[in-house]
């Protein structure tokens, strides 16, 4: 952990206000979060503010309070506990961030750090006379393979000797930074090895994707279009499926004439008069005989308990 | 040695071109709309057979991890989100794949997020990386405009990522600190279980993956499981970015096989040991919560999970820091504790204290002003520190120390006994201790 705490009161600012373009780029960060998770933005506005100004003020945590709707000591917390947001002004033409861990010092930190204290500051987040210019070592900066690095606000200068720094500090005080190209200072391409990749020098045939694409909805319906085959239906022995035996389905006509006479009957001698099913009339037969037996209800020979289940008879 | 043609990351120096359709003519985004197809159950199976593991540095399987989604949801959404808080000294591949080949993350992004359920991907990027979130920003831009990303897009399945990055905090790099993070709060781990499967982001399922083991899994399903697992050892298997800095004479990332020979490697892509083998003295072979293994111990090592295991020490994310014989080891280890020191967020005792008091005791032990009974007792904190942690930074901050001490008590004891030597009656030293 480190201790970190807000400037005195005499540097602090009154207000805080985003510029107009940052302030558009704020409402689009909000929303990149689920409705009511608005608290989620407050580093990415926290650091666009630092952006801004140069360093977070109180009146910036105070600001991204309200605008959040989040307690004023949460964004102080956040604030206080991630090591990137400068809670004192810092130079305002260079703040030179040295990774001073493992990987750097072995390559040589320790003199870009010399480096620093005899050309800005001997004290660490100290601007020099002027404000230009201020220092701090920082913990790994994510670049170690181009070791020894410094940041400065948001470009690395990698692979650095205390003479370049030297020449990159001397840009930067004279407002010339953006002369000197970012990334390693030595003849290398990014983290390829000095004099040349050893790798992807050869031609790569591009790899294409050959997989059979499982089948979608549409196609798994057509393919199931196919009449379906009887062979797994079990096969049904009752009386009543007998083939022979004549039914409305097979037999329109006479169904027809035995539906006439049953109309013709005085209405209380039946107490239900066979209607055909009207959902069914008409509709193509489909082979069935047990089904067509069910469609015409009062007409279908009734099923003898007696003969089917031989429990019947112990009974 | 890896052939260019077996390869996932076919512009990592940036040498091509980085644009959509440079990605497109390599391969990338093609057939993507297939292995959609082919289901979740067919993708998570295949994680699993091509035997990935997590490349953010405990090996955790890849395909496993995002079998824990639930499997229906209850009505709250899911998230991938990814982690790209890379921070770990020595830990340098992200960036290169963010800034270079951000296709390859960003198609993972989508197949991940459709075999987990998820329509949102948040990639958490550590606040230095300012570039390489442009660069990963513009990318994302480019699917969008592409029809790739978004609602209705040609894949089929609806799938934003945002972009959302820290403001340098390395224990962001834990899973659930990020989650902390992300909801906009310190990042302090939380207490597992709920595991993030369950409770991740805003309480919903959530699964946090590094990003190298997301950028390969477009690839891996592309080529199928079996060619991934036929690189490398069993249990150890793929290729892997490799980061080779200190003292190498050209330091460089690099892809190749698991497995490879430590020696091979060095030699074949990062020019040899300054000063030849014989100079070296150490090496740090993941990055720099992994204990330190004597150069002499290196000379058969090979680099993968096993590997390292057998070496005592571990893997980690393959970020190799040499060390040669001008190497102050006891300084450079001194640093890595100056270093846990710092990023201790702060919520368990151990961890909070420990950190400190074994920077202060290092320091003294650098110059060799200490008691000899004193290495003893930093080994027995380190003990305590270890494993009485809510995350893994207490055991990270312990082992460097353990493996200082393993391997190198006899130079700590040298150097006391130099320091004792010089002393004088009233305990000031005639001169430094270097």
């Amino acid at each position: 952990m480190s201790v970190r705490r807000l400037a005195e009161d005499s540097v602090q600012p009154t207000a805080f206000a985003f510029n107009d373009e940052n302030a558009v780029w704020a409402e689009a960060t909000i929303r990149k979060y689920p409705e009511g998770r608005q608290q989620s933005a407050v580093i990415p506005l926290l650091m666009r503010a630092q952006e801004q100004d140069g360093w977070v003020t109180r009146a910036a945590i105070e600001h991204m309070a309200q605008k959040l709707d989040m307690p004023y000591i949460r964004v102080l917390e956040v604030a206080t506990f991630y090591t990137q947001f400068q809670l004192k002004p810092v130079g305002t033409r260079a703040h030179v961030q040295v990774c001073g861990t493992t990987p750097c010092m072995l390559r040589g930190s320790d003199e870009l750090i010399r480096v620093c204290k005899s050309k800005i500051h001997p004290d660490p987040l100290h601007p020099n006379a002027e404000g230009t210019l201020s220092w701090e070592e920082v913990e790994c900066q994510g670049a170690c393979v181009n070791a020894p690095m410094v940041i400065i606000f948001k470009d690395a200068y990698e692979d650095l000797t205390p003479t370049q720094l030297e020449h990159i500090i001397d840009r930067f005080e004279a407002g010339k930074g953006h002369e000197i190209t970012p990334g390693p200072q030595i003849d290398r391409h990014f983290s390829a090895p000095v004099g040349g990749s050893t790798t992807l020098t050869e031609e790569i045939k591009p790899v294409r994707t050959n997989l059979e694409p499982k089948p979608t909805a549409e196609e798994a319906a057509a393919a199931a279009s196919v009449p379906p085959v009887e062979a797994a239906r079990p096969k049904d022995t009752a009386p009543e499926a007998d083939p022979s035996i004549k039914t409305p389905l097979t037999d329109k006509a006479g169904a027809k004439k035995q539906a006439k006479a049953a109309e013709k009957q005085p209405l209380s001698a039946t107490t239900s008069t066979p209607k055909p099913d009207r959902k069914r009339k008409g509709s193509a037969a489909e082979g069935a005989p047990a089904e067509a037996g069910e469609v015409t209800g009062e007409a279908k020979p009734k099923r003898t308990r007696k003969k089917t289940t031989p429990e019947g008879d112990a009974s | 040695m890896l052939k260019d043609q077996d390869r996932i990351f076919t512009n990592i120096y940036g040498l091509k071109d980085k644009s959509l359709k440079g990605a497109m003519s390599r391969g990338h985004w093609d057939g993507t709309k297939q292995i959609i197809q082919k289901g979740r159950d067919w993708i998570i199976e295949e994680m699993k057979a091509s035997g990935l593991r997590g490349r953010g540095g405990a090996g955790f399987p890849t395909g496993l991890k995002w079998s824990f989604m639930p499997k229906e949801s209850d009505g709250r959404p899911h998230y991938l989100v990814i982690n790209a808080d890379e921070s770990e000294p020595g830990t340098c591949k992200d960036r290169e794949i963010m800034r270079h080949d951000p296709h390859t993350l960003i198609e993972g992004c989508v197949i991940a997020g459709f075999a987990m359920a998820a329509h949102t991907a948040y990639i958490y990027v550590r606040g230095e990386y300012m570039r390489e979130r442009e660069a990963l920003q513009a990318a994302i831009d480019e699917c969008y405009d592409a029809g790739l990303l978004g609602k209705n897009n040609k894949l089929g399945w609806d799938f934003d990522i945002y972009v959302h990055h820290g403001a340098g905090a390395y224990i962001c790099g834990e899973e659930t600190a990020l989650l902390e993070s992300l909801e906009g709060k310190k990042g302090q781990p939380r207490l597992k279980p709920p595991f993030p499967a369950n409770m991740g982001l805003y309480g919903c399922p959530t699964t946090v993956n590094n990003v190298e083991s997301i950028a390969v899994a477009p690839t891996i399903l592309r080529r199928g499981a079996g060619w991934f697992s036929s690189i490398g050892r069993p249990n150890n298997v793929g290729t892997k970015l490799f980061m080779i800095s200190g003292h190498v004479n050209k330091p460089c990332t690099v892809e190749e096989a698991m497995g490879i020979p430590f020696r091979e490697l060095i030699d074949k892509h990062a020019g040899g040991i300054r000063g030849g083998w014989d100079n070296l003295l150490a090496v740090i072979p993941g990055g720099a919560s992994c204990p330190i293994i004597r150069g002499e111990d290196m000379d058969d090592a090979i680099m993968d999970f096993d590997g390292m295991r057998d070496k005592k020490s571990s893997f980690g994310t393959a970020a190799i820091i040499v060390m040669d014989k001008s190497t102050d080891v006891i300084r450079a280890i001194a640093r890595l504790s100056a270093f846990f020191k710092h990023e201790s967020c702060g919520q368990c005792t151990p961890c909070r204290e420990g950190t400190g008091w074994m920077w202060r005791v290092m320091e003294r032990m650098v110059t060799g002003n200490a008691q000899k009974r004193e290495i003893d007792m930093l080994l027995q904190v380190s003990k305590q520190i270890e494993g009485h942690t809510i995350c893994a930074l207490g055991d990270a901050a312990a082992w460097p120390v353990q493996g200082l001490i393993r391997n190198f008590r006899p130079e700590i004891e040298a150097r006391i006994d130099r320091y004792t030597h010089n002393a004088m009656a009233h305990g000031a030293v005639m001169e430094a201790a270097e």
